[in-house]
């Protein structure tokens, strides 16, 4: 058995570290924990996209609901998660970033703001994008702010 | 069959995010939620990208309302506006909005011009 040594005098260089993989490291629960929870998400909002589609040249209400709701979901969510108590490390993977975060959607809310623009509907879209804009962020905060009123 | 791919998708599309964000966060130092910015704009690029160039409904499933859908997220993005303005940052809370906003309806718009050239 030829093992390859060193030249002598010249110490054994090691591989350098790969720090683009460290905020990667341990977190392999965690994304599985996102993946299921991503999953629930998506199929509940597919599911209302199919009580309320999104009609051409119309405020797409669907779209709306399920971000604003989102919104304030997790809002009182974290509040609860991360102020209140001591939460299992999973949860918040799994029910914030994972079910929250797959059952809201910035990408159709840019496209359908897009389109009601490219279609001539100019104040259906400025209605539509700063509508959202401030009704989800006002939900967030008033989820967050009931639930620090209710763990008081 | 749709359900199966908008879950197909979706369990893509979440970890692609969760990943991304700690990716993008731990290569910067300020307090700026740039990791959601980058899959809201990404993800809004990539689904203008799929509705301009197709309307097959398996590929909409499937690329649409499973990945990009899962990719992005107005959650995290309303959560991160609002401890920004409540740490302190209501410039760069307002910023995160607007930008994001503009950022994303722009992304869409070359997204559906480039798909539908394709």
């Amino acid at each position: 058995m030829t093992e390859e040594l060193p030249p002598a005098g010249e110490d054994v260089v090691e591989a350098p570290p790969r720090p683009v993989m460290e905020p990667f490291r341990g977190q392999g629960r965690a994304t599985l924990a996102v993946a299921a929870g991503g999953a629930v998400g998506a199929i509940a909002r597919w599911a209302v996209g199919l009580g309320l589609p999104t009609l051409p040249g119309a405020f797409p209400l669907g779209t709306f609901l399920i971000n604003v709701v989102g919104c304030a979901a997790i809002g009182a969510l974290l509040v609860a998660l991360t102020e209140l108590r001591q939460a299992h490390p999973l949860l918040r993977p799994f029910l914030a970033t994972g079910i929250l975060g797959g059952f809201t959607t910035f990408s159709t809310f840019s496209v359908d703001s897009q389109h009601l623009l490219l279609g001539g509907h100019l104040a259906l879209a400025v209605v539509y994008l700063a509508g959202t804009l401030v009704a989800a962020v006002a939900a967030t905060w008033l989820g967050a702010a009931t639930m620090r009123r209710l763990g008081r | 069959m749709t359900p199966l791919l908008v879950i197909l998708g979706a369990v893509v599309g979440a970890p692609a995010r969760y990943l991304t964000d700690r990716l993008v966060q731990s290569r910067h130092a300020s307090g700026f939620p740039w990791g959601t910015f980058t899959v809201n704009v990404a993800g809004s690029f990539v689904l203008g990208l799929v509705a301009g160039a197709t309307t097959s409904p398996a590929v909409t499933a499937l690329v649409g309302t499973g990945f990009c859908g899962a990719l992005t997220t107005y959650s995290t993005f309303g959560y991160e506006t609002v401890q920004l303005a409540r740490q302190g940052s209501p410039l760069l809370a307002a910023c995160n909005a607007v930008g994001s906003v503009m950022a994303g309806l722009g992304a869409a718009g070359l997204g559906l011009a480039v798909g539908a050239v394709l």
